[in-house]
């Protein structure tokens, strides 16, 4: 070949390979749909406003198609009870998808465990659901990459292709991932994607009486819960491992982790 | 306001067990099955690093196990993937592991890992046997009649042979230094495999029990002693089965013999082969098994000297909840005891095989302790998970992850193992092949 020759038949293959790089690019439905520099979800659960009524659990659990009578929730409700000696008790029967009821703290095996009133120094809730971390242990874990985080700040589950080995479930030290039961693959919380993205609000968020829930966006200034992250003191879950998580606790005891 | 709700149960729940505080979503996800597959992944490893230290190191001794070490190596070798596939909900999706690897992920290299140790030991397999496939071929071909073994084997051997049929002595010499090599790679690829197993659980930083780096260590060592003692065992066992078999003339026992005749061998000559092999092989287990007890005490001291925040809960299970399988099981007769057994001198073929039963199954207890062990105590740090053992299936699940998987993936080597027998002798030794 003459070295003109090559030199043509180069920039021809050049030119042709980066144009169908780019036209790759123009098509990656991540960037289409989500590319957006000013918005990134973020949470605020006010543990002060929580009355452990589980009207959360129920509305997420009837909006994303989670059975009732299945033992996994995407989103749940902790009661902590401190006694007098300091030590703390703490329960979350089915997820509190009926409410507290019972002023007994279920222990599971070790059956119901009951405080005395006198022995409460104090009690309170905090709701649980999936911290769309920053640094998701859950994307990094999954091998198929059925796991992943939008642009936007949310991680969501590929149903279609997750293999299902639970490796996220494990990976994640929330706690908050399940095996869907009838659609056997990874589920969690997806922040109602389906809804905010449609400028709706979450499901557990809209069915709270006492507003103790909010979604919010962290790059919009007059953002309610951009301006509670920013102003106030607020406490986000075991952040000793690294993860990043945006959901942020207005009220967060030392028990809770 | 509590409503009637039809129950369903999820994955997990049938097996597990909470106690205290455990959160609504916590089970026992990974069971059984995950147990098998570092245990059986380890096999496949310890088995190939034995009979890697006749090729690469030149251990004499060890000539006629390290042949069948191989050969066995490479019928484990497909039942290292079954437990996954058993154990993943969506076992059809599994080949997304290949298509689309996300490579921050543990598991997803595992497909590139365990293809590129399957292509060796194939080769590796292939070069060792590559004068008997091309013996093999004249012999059969020449035959006036074939039986239907035979004939069936004939175009296999033709297949497998490559159409590489020169077995000049410089072939043959370049026959043995190709295996050298592929031995000497396979190494550091079997190590690799499973010290990669090992970090699958060592990367969870989730998981208190199981993070540290000393994991994937551990798991290399731990799997080279689980792989010779199945060795050993298997070898014997062939061996006691070939002699009897060979005085009964049972021939559907000897699979090889049921296509190459001639090749039983003398009872005299199988159990001084049998009695040397297994002496030697487990001088060589005891060395490993230093190194394995070592690495796994230091890591629990280390634990319990530093007592970071999770320490309270890891104490409680090791010292409480679990202390029979870890402390009586695992250490107790899976390792002390075969250890000493095998110390004491003047080892017979019978006590090594008691002790390498003992070893495999401290192997097991420990593959158990890590894997369920791990997932035995909460997020919380407050609360147990206890895990029993699905025995009577009552479900697909419960059947697949319970002792019917188990078993299932516990037999299968053997079947395995039975037919490439046939094609590739384990027991076959060229000086027999000589006069
Ligand atoms: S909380 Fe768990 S599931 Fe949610 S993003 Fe973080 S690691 Fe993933
Ligand atoms: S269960 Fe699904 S989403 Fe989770 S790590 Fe496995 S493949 Fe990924």
């Amino acid at each position: 070949m003459k070295r003109r020759d090559f030199m043509k038949n180069a920039l021809v293959f050049v030119s042709g390979a980066s144009i169908s790089a780019s036209a790759l690019e123009f098509i990656d439905p991540k960037k289409v749909l989500a590319d957006n520099p000013d918005l990134r979800w973020a949470f605020l659960v006010d543990t002060h406003k929580c009355v452990g009524c589980g009207f959360c659990v129920k509305a997420c659990k009837t909006e994303n198609d989670i059975p009732m009578g299945a033992n996994v929730t995407r989103t749940w409700v902790e009661r902590y009870v401190t006694k007098k000696d300091g030590k703390t008790v703490s329960d979350s029967p089915k997820g509190a998808l009926n409410g507290f009821t019972n002023k007994k703290i279920d222990q599971n095996h070790s059956g119901m465990l009951e405080v005395p009133d006198e022995d409460i120094a104090q009690a309170f809730f905090v709701p649980k659901l999936c911290n769309h971390c920053e640094i998701p242990a859950c994307v990094q874990v999954c091998p198929v990459g059925a796991t992943y985080s939008t642009k936007d700040g949310v991680v969501l589950v590929d149903r279609k292709w997750c293999i299902g080995c639970g490796y996220c479930i494990m990976g994640c030290p929330y706690g908050v991932r399940f095996f869907h039961p009838t659609e056997h693959v990874a589920d969690k919380c997806t922040f109602c994607y389906h809804r905010i993205s449609k400028g709706g609000n979450t499901a557990c968020a809209q069915a709270c009486p006492f507003e103790a829930r909010r979604i919010g966006n962290l790059r919009d200034p007059n953002d309610p819960v951009a301006k509670a992250v920013l102003n106030q003191r607020v406490g986000i879950l075991r952040d000793e491992y690294g993860t990043k998580p945006q959901v942020y606790y207005l009220g967060l005891n030392k028990e809770v982790h | 306001m509590v409503e009637q709700v039809a129950q369903m149960v999820v994955h997990g729940e049938a097996w597990t067990m909470k106690d205290l505080f455990v959160l609504p979503n916590e089970y026992v996800y990974w069971s059984i099955q995950i147990v098998l597959y570092p245990y059986m992944t380890g096999l496949v490893a310890g088995a190939f690093v034995l009979s890697s230290l006749y090729h690469v190191f030149g251990v004499e001794k060890l000539k006629e196990i390290a042949r069948f070490a191989l050969v066995f190596s490479f019928a484990l070798l497909p039942t290292a993937m079954m437990p996954l596939m058993l154990h993943l909900q969506q076992p059809l999706r599994g080949i997304h592991v290949m298509m689309t690897p996300h490579f921050t992920s543990a598991i997803s290299a595992f497909g590139i890992v365990f293809m590129t140790y399957a292509c060796i030991v194939g080769a590796e397999i292939w070069f060792v046997y590559r004068k008997f496939i091309v013996e093999s071929i004249e012999r059969l071909g020449s035959k006036a009649k074939r039986s239907a073994i035979e004939s069936l084997l004939l175009p296999i051997y033709k297949l497998i042979s490559l159409g590489a049929r020169d077995i000049s002595p410089e072939a043959i010499h370049a026959d043995h230094k190709a295996t050298k090599i592929l031995a000497g790679i396979g190494i550091p690829v079997a190590c690799f495999l499973h010290g990669y197993a090992g970090f699958i659980f060592g990367s969870v930083k989730a998981n208190a029990l199981w993070m540290t780096p000393l994991m994937p260590v551990i798991f290399i060592m731990s799997a080279v002693v689980s792989g010779i003692a199945l060795c050993i065992i298997s070898y014997a066992i062939f061996m006691e089965l070939r002699k009897w078999a060979a005085r009964r003339g049972k021939n559907w026992l000897l699979p090889d013999a049921l296509v190459h005749g001639e090749m039983t061998v003398s009872e005299k000559q199988l159990r001084e082969v049998q009695e040397h092999e297994v002496t030697m092989t487990s001088k060589y287990l005891l060395m490993f098994m230093v190194l394995a007890i070592t690495l796994e005490l230091l890591d629990i001291i280390f634990r319990g000297y530093t007592a970071v925040k999770s320490w309270d809960i890891l104490r409680d299970v090791i010292y409480e909840h679990d202390f029979v399988k870890i402390f009586v099981l695992q250490y107790g007769i899976g390792n002390a005891l075969p250890f000493l057994m095998l110390l004491i001198p003047g080892i017979t073929t019978r006590r090594a095989c008691l002790a390498c039963i003992f070893v495999l199954f401290g192997v097991l207890m420990m593959r158990w302790n890590v894997v369920i062990g791990g997932q035995a105590f909460s997020l919380t740090f407050k609360g147990f998970m206890h895990y029993t053992l699905p025995i009577i299936p009552h479900d697909i699940e419960t059947f697949k992850e319970g002792l019917g998987g188990c078993l299932l993936v516990g037999s299968a080597p053997f079947v395995i193992f039975y037919f490439i027998n046939m094609i590739f002798p384990a027991f076959y030794s060229e000086e027999e092949e000589a006069h």
